[in-house]
C-alpha cells in the first residue's frame, strides 16, 4: 500500500495548529503550551515532539541538520534526517553553519548559532517540577502561581546531603525571571548557551507540550549565591582535535581501563581537524579518514 | 587510534532487511495472507482496531502481519496511519439498541425480553488443547436458527422504570475529541471513556481487577453485555438527512453497581459503561468497571486513594503507544547525559574522600 504524504508528513491543518502553539510559546517564553500532538510514524520517546515542531516550520528551501548526543551519525539522528529527506525533500547538511533548522536531542551545538537559524529540541519530560510533584494538575498550578519553593528546597537538600547540586543534565533554568523551565536533557555544560541569537523551540510529543525561547531571552540556571551554578565537562582536551572548550564523550578503548576523550559535537570536531588542529591521539585530517 | 564509529545508516538498512527476513520466517512454510489473519485471528484484529482507534479489519490484519504478531506494534502502525487520514466529519452516535446482536447476556436477570444469547463464546469451553487443530482445521457446521428482528432493549432500562438505577444526564453537546485536542484535566466522562476504549487492554484489565480486590470496590454486576453490528449513520449536509455509511461490530457492557446513597443521592443502582470496537468483551467489561470507579466525585463518594479512582493516573498511563514508546526509548543513546553523571559522581566521590581523610588532603 503506497501513499503520498503531505510536505513534511503532517497535514496543513495540523501544522497550523502546531504553529499556533509555537507562537504562543514564543509570546510567553518558558510556558508549556498544550498542543494536540499526533501519532507519528516513529515511537513516542524517539523525538516525536521535535519532529512535529520541525515538520511545521520547515519550508522547501530549508536545509536541515539532525543531531543526537551532538553527533550527526547516531542511529536516531540518521533515522530522523532520512524521514525529512523522504517526506519533505529538504536538503540536509551535517554542517552547523549551513543549516536553517537544527533538530537536536541532548546537546546544543558548540558553534554559536545565528539569528536566521532555529534550534528544535526533542523533550521527553517538559515539566521541570515533575519529579518533585507527579501530578500535572498540581504542577500547572505551581507555575501559574510562580510557586517554585519546592524546587529550591530540592536544590538545597542536594547541597546539604551531597555538598553539591546533584543534577548534571536537564538542569532547571528560569526564563526572563518568570517560568522555571526544563532545558531538555542537555548536560548542564550547555546551559549557558541557552541565551543565544537563534530561536529555540522545544517539542514534547507524548506529553503534548511545546515551549520556546525567543532570541536573546534571559535564561538563568537555578543556584544559590554561595553555591553558584557551574557548567562542567570532563577535565581534558579532545584527543582528536585538541579543543579544550568543547563537551567531551569518554570512550572506553580497551579492557584495561584505557580511554580517550573526544568532542561530542562531531561537526565541531571535524571542522577543527579540517582546519589543522590535531589532538593528543589524533592524526592529520583527511576527508575520508572517518 | 580511535575512529568514531560511522555507518549508522548502513546498520539501520541491514537491520531492517534482517527484520523483514525474520518476519517471513522459514520460507518453506507457506506465507500467511492478510485474509487468513483477518478471518482466523479475528480477536487479535479486533484488539488492534480497538486500541488503534480505526475500524478496518483488513488494515489491522496487515498491521499484525507486518508487526510479526506483536499487537502493540500493530496498534502503533494503525495509529500512525490513522493520523494521516482526512476528517470528513463526525457520525451520529450509534444506536446500540438497534444492534444486530450475536451475543447478549445479562448476569442480573435470568431472562429478559429479547432473550439471553450466548453467541460464539469461550466461556464454557474446557481449556484443553485441541490437538486435532494441529492436524486439520475442519469444523462441523454450527446449528442455526431464525434471526430475531426488532429492537433489543437495554436491560438496565427495565431497572430504570422503577427509578432503581440512576438516570444518566443526556446532552447533545459535541464531546471533546481526544485525538484532536491535548488531554487536559479535569476530563469529563465522555473524554475518559474515549481514553479507556483505546487504552491498553492489560492496563484497563489490571485497573478493573484492582477495584474488585478492594481498591475502591464498587461491586459490579454485568447488567448486560452485548456484541453485534450497528449501523453508522452520518448527516450529509447537502442531502439534509442521515445516510448509513456502513456498519461496525461493537461490544457494549453496562454494569449495575451497588450504591448506598450519599448526601445528595438516594440509594439506587449506578452504572459503569464500556463500548469497544469488535468482539472485545474482556476489555468492555474492564472499561465499565474503571469508568464506574472514576465516577466517585459525581456520585459524592469518598476518595479512597485507589489508583482506579485517580483520573490523572489512569488517563495518563492507559495508552500503550505512549507507554511503550517512552519505556523503550531508554535504549536510545544517552551517553552525553551519562557522561555528565560520571563527572558529577567522580567529583562527589573525590570531595567525600577528601573530607574523610583530612590529613592526607592537607
Amino acid at each position: 500500500m503506497t501513499q503520498d504524504y503531505n510536505f513534511a508528513y503532517l497535514d496543513e491543518q495540523t501544522k497550523r495548529m502546531i504553529r499556533r502553539a509555537i507562537l504562543k510559546g514564543l509570546a510567553v517564553p518558558g510556558y508549556q503550551v498544550p498542543f494536540a500532538s499526533r501519532e507519528m510514524p516513529m515511537p513516542y520517546g524517539w523525538g516525536t515532539g521535535g519532529v512535529q515542531v520541525s515538520a511545521s516550520i520547515l519550508t522547501p528551501e530549508d536545509t536541515m541538520k539532525v543531531i543526537d548526543q551532538g553527533a550527526d551519525d547516531t542511529t536516531n539522528a540518521v533515522s530522523i534526517r532520512k524521514f525529512f529527506e523522504k517526506t519533505a525533500g529538504v536538503a540536509t547538511s551535517e554542517e552547523t553553519s549551513k543549516a536553517d533548522v537544527i533538530q537536536t536531542r541532548h546537546r546544543i551545538p558548540e558553534q554559536d548559532l545565528r539569528e536566521d537559524q532555529i534550534l528544535v529540541y526533542q523533550v521527553p519530560i517538559p515539566e521541570p517540577l515533575r519529579f518533585l510533584e507527579p501530578r500535572e494538575t498540581e504542577t500547572r498550578k505551581m507555575h501559574a502561581l510562580e510557586e517554585y519553593g519546592l524546587m529550591h528546597v530540592k536544590l538545597y537538600e542536594d547541597i546539604s546531603k551531597n555538598g553539591a547540586i546533584s543534577t548534571s543534565y536537564a538542569y532547571p533554568v528560569k526564563v526572563e525571571g518568570r517560568y522555571v523551565m526544563d532545558p531538555s536533557p542537555i548536560p548542564k555544560f550547555d546551559n549557558p548557551k541557552l541565551e543565544m541569537a537563534a530561536v529555540q523551540l522545544f517539542g514534547a510529543g507524548r506529553e503534548q507540550r511545546i515551549y520556546a525561547l525567543p532570541p536573546y531571552t534571559r535564561v538563568v540556571s537555578l543556584d544559590f549565591e554561595d553555591y553558584p551554578f557551574e557548567p562542567s565537562k570532563a577535565d581534558h582536551a579532545c584527543d582528536l582535535c585538541g579543543s579544550d572548550t568543547s563537551y567531551l564523550d569518554e570512550v572506553i578503548m580497551d579492557d584495561a581501563g584505557g580511554r580517550m576523550f573526544v568532542c561530542s559535537d562531531t561537526d565541531f570536531c571535524r571542522s577543527r581537524r579540517a582546519a589543522g588542529h590535531v589532538g593528543a591521539q589524533g592524526v592529520p585530517f583527511e576527508e575520508d579518514a572517518a | 587510534m580511535y575512529v568514531a564509529v560511522k555507518g549508522g545508516e548502513k546498520a539501520i538498512d541491514a537491520a531492517h532487511a534482517w527484520l523483514a527476513e525474520e518476519r517471513r520466517g522459514d520460507v518453506t512454510v507457506p506465507e500467511l495472507s492478510v485474509a487468513q489473519i483477518r478471518e482466523q485471528m479475528a480477536l487479535a484484529v479486533n484488539r488492534v482496531m480497538a486500541e488503534g482507534s480505526l475500524y478496518d479489519p483488513d488494515l489491522a490484519a496487515l498491521a499484525i502481519k507486518q508487526a510479526r504478531g506483536d499487537l502493540i506494534e500493530a496498534i502503533f502502525l494503525i495509529r500512525a496511519y490513522r493520523t494521516t487520514l482526512p476528517r470528513f466529519g463526525y457520525s451520529n452516535p450509534v444506536d446500540t439498541e438497534k444492534m444486530a446482536c450475536d451475543r447478549r447476556i445479562s448476569a442480573t436477570f435470568k431472562d429478559a425480553p429479547g432473550g439471553q444469547v450466548l453467541g460464539p463464546t469461550f466461556d464454557y469451553t474446557h481449556r484443553l488443547l485441541d490437538f486435532k487443530l494441529a492436524a486439520d482445521g475442519e469444523v462441523p457446521e454450527a446449528p442455526t436458527r431464525e434471526t430475531q428482528t426488532g429492537p433489543v432493549p437495554h436491560i438496565t432500562d427495565f431497572l430504570n422504570q422503577e427509578g432503581l438505577i440512576q438516570t444518566e444526564p443526556t446532552s447533545d453537546e459535541a464531546p471533546r475529541d481526544l485525538t484532536r485536542e491535548p488531554l487536559e484535566l479535569p476530563a469529563d466522562r465522555a473524554l475518559r471513556l474515549q481514553s479507556l476504549t483505546r487504552g491498553d487492554e492489560g492496563f484497563i484489565l489490571g485497573m478493573a481487577y484492582s477495584t474488585q480486590r478492594g481498591y475502591a470496590r464498587n461491586h459490579a454486576f454485568v447488567g448486560e453485555l452485548r456484541i453485534g453490528t450497528c449501523a453508522v449513520e452520518m448527516d450529509i449536509p447537502e442531502l439534509g438527512f442521515a445516510v448509513e455509511i456502513g456498519e461496525i461490530e461493537l461490544t457494549e457492557c453496562e454494569t449495575v453497581n451497588q450504591f448506598a446513597g450519599s448526601k445528595t443521592e438516594p440509594p439506587q443502582f449506578t452504572r459503569g459503561y464500556g463500548l469497544v470496537f469488535g468482539q472485545t468483551e474482556r476489555k468492555a467489561i474492564s472499561m465499565a468497571l474503571v469508568d464506574r470507579a472514576l465516577r466517585w466525585q459525581e456520585m459524592g463518594e469518598d476518595n479512597l486513594g485507589a489508583a482506579a479512582q485517580d483520573a490523572e493516573f489512569v488517563l495518563y498511563h492507559a495508552d500503550n503507544i505512549q507507554a511503550t514508546g517512552f519505556l523503550e526509548h531508554i535504549k536510545l543513546p544517552h551517553y552525553v547525559d551519562f557522561q555528565s553523571e560520571l563527572e558529577l559522581v567522580r567529583k562527589m566521590r573525590a570531595d567525600a574522600q577528601a573530607q574523610t581523610m583530612p590529613e592526607a588532603a592537607e
